[in-house]
């Protein structure tokens, strides 16, 4: 391939606008970032260098970074496997063609991932209040005397990847995008020798679609890493720093305890971790997914 | 063996599946529903047990008292502001940028495009704290400057969105201009955003949500509550000693249409935009 000197100005010239912006806005930030976690800053008073010893007191003396690891990890293993279940399940259901109107159940599942967050968050804190929430009622409708969600250190966690589901539509999306793709040749013969819905789910369907799945879960472990607006304004962490999630605990040592480099540290924590649950999700793909 | 159809469910299968279908949509749905007839309660009906359904009296007055009792004007135009001005970037930097990683040839294209992919799994929080002592040394932290200016400088998945739909607009009708002695800036403007309306409907609609969804964003870098977005006044009266629930929910209906409305007017950009990112999976 040749470039020509005038198309080499030209394109730098188009894309200046992100070179520019990635060194101001991402490229500089990612290592000061790394330079403030190895310090104690507090904003006001200059930066003091200080080593690792904010990584060294968070992995062996801060006690609640340890819970909002443990929180979050939760999120991330339960929330994985109910969300991915949940989701896979509706889209499988959704993607049978002679379903009457598809359009209509599609748009049903994709409205609550337009509700603006706040407004999510007021919506779940009625949704789950013990006396006249609207989880609850339905409980007793069938005779169950529903929890105080948010007030049970146990039952928060699941209350929220409740909530999470509820806004998972996008997952549906992509998986019914996914599902179209499969060549319905396979499902033909599986038919002819005799496969039930299950075996045809697990057999064709779920392997087909791994990498979907891959993407999915992906994008949720990350979103989950993240996520703290709605711990924020719905529990503040609690009951009993329940839904004290990692991100929420690095939002307060940075903007309320004004622990920047301790903040910063976590930040560099999580992206390791977010970077490792990439790796590992990728590696397993390689070797159990379905190649084309 | 007769031809049977997509997933080839058999006839008591699909009943099932339809019956199903339609109590995880009734499931999905009912919160909606909750919220806009709660809308039109008095605060005490909302704390009778057990929950009632209608409101006795549907309190239309919600609607208006919003005015009075949530600063709802104000918010308001300080969130369409902030829409406003992220759509208008958001369109004229990330064509620019996309055109540049599609429509030129020209050393390290490639290479580059993958750094603008591997900013999008970057965690916020890396960059977060910096970006705060910077707009804060920059005396910019309460005002909009910060939710704004970054958005001049392109989006990754805008960026990736853009260039997608630039790579399926054959490369002939750019050199046939080129041969006319076209320049590349002039091709961008008179070839490619005229055939590109579908994907920048989609920024658009997509930076629209972001703007007007954003909590996070408003909550570090605004400090004055005469800057405030819908959102972030939303969030600021939960903490008060009355809460004024009523108020909240009919503010969450009136924050929540304008989204829907949009979504039933242009829902095959939407649905483009959510597939488009699972594509590549």
């Amino acid at each position: 391939m040749m470039w020509t000197r005038r198309d080499q100005r030209n394109g730098l010239l188009f894309i200046s606008p992100w070179i520019i912006g990635f060194l101001i806005f991402t490229a500089y930030p990612i290592f000061s970032s790394l330079y403030y976690s190895l310090t104690q800053y507090n904003v006001v008073d200059p930066p003091k260098f200080r080593g690792l010893g904010n990584y060294i007191d968070l992995i062996t003396t801060d006690t609640v970074f340890r819970t909002s690891l443990y929180n979050t990890l939760y999120m991330v293993v339960f929330g994985t496997i109910v969300i991915t279940a949940a989701t896979l399940t509706i889209a499988i259901i959704l993607s049978n063609r002679r379903i009457k109107g598809l359009a209509f159940f599609r748009v049903i599942f994709f409205l609550p991932t337009l509700v603006p967050l706040v407004i999510l968050c007021i919506l779940w804190i009625w949704m789950l209040q013990p006396q006249t929430g609207l989880i609850n009622t339905f409980l007793s409708y069938v005779g169950i005397k529903g929890p105080g969600w948010l007030a049970d250190p146990h039952l928060a966690r699941p209350a929220f990847i409740m909530m999470f589901l509820w806004t998972s539509g996008g997952a549906v999306i992509i998986y019914l995008a996914g599902l179209q793709d499969i060549p319905q040749s396979l499902y033909e013969v599986a038919s002819i020798d005799g496969a039930n819905l299950f075996q045809r789910t697990f057999k064709i369907t779920i392997p087909m679609i791994s990498p979907v799945i891959l993407f999915n879960v992906i994008t949720y472990v990350i979103g989950i890493f993240q996520s703290f607006a709605e711990s924020f304004i719905i529990t503040s962490g609690g009951p009993n720093q329940a839904t004290l999630f990692y991100s929420l605990y690095l939002y307060q040592n940075a903007f309320q305890y004004f622990k920047m480099g301790l903040a910063s540290a976590m930040a560099w924590i999580l992206l390791i971790i977010a970077l490792f649950f990439i790796a590992l999700l990728l590696g397993l793909e390689k070797r159990f997914g379905y190649r084309q | 063996m007769r031809v049977k159809e997509a997933n080839y469910l058999e006839p008591g299968e699909i009943a099932v599946t339809t019956v199903l279908a339609a109590v995880l949509a009734f499931v999905f749905i009912v919160p909606f529903l909750w919220m806009t007839l709660s809308s039109l309660k008095v605060p005490a009906e909302l704390f009778i047990v057990p929950m009632q359904w209608l409101p006795k009296k549907p309190q239309w007055s919600n609607y208006l008292r919003i005015f009075n009792e949530f600063p709802f004007l104000l918010d308001f135009r300080n969130t369409s502001i902030l829409v406003v001005v992220n759509i208008v970037s958001a369109v004229a930097s990330n064509t620019l940028i996309a055109y540049g990683f599609s429509k030129i040839e020209w050393k390290g294209r490639e290479t580059l495009f993958y750094v603008v992919l591997a900013t999008l799994i970057l965690p916020f929080q890396v960059v977060m704290i910096p970006l705060f002592i910077l707009f804060h040394r920059l005396h910019w932290i309460g005002t909009f400057l910060p939710l704004t200016v970054p958005g001049f400088f392109g989006s990754a998945f805008f960026i990736f969105l853009l260039r997608q739909f630039f790579l399926s607009i054959p490369n002939e009708l750019c050199y046939a201009a080129k041969i006319d002695g076209a320049s590349e800036f002039r091709i961008y403007s008179r070839i490619i955003l005229p055939l590109s309306t579908p994907a920048i409907t989609t920024v658009i609609i997509f930076s629209f949500l972001r703007t007007w969804n954003d909590f996070i964003g408003p909550l570090i870098f605004l400090t004055d509550n005469k800057l405030y977005t819908l959102s972030l006044g939303a969030q600021q009266i939960m903490h008060n000693l009355d809460p004024k629930w009523d108020m909240l929910l009919t503010l969450g209906v009136i924050m929540t249409f304008p989204v829907l409305v949009i979504f039933f007017l242009l829902q095959k950009y939407f649905i483009q935009g959510i597939a488009m990112t699972g594509i590549k999976g």
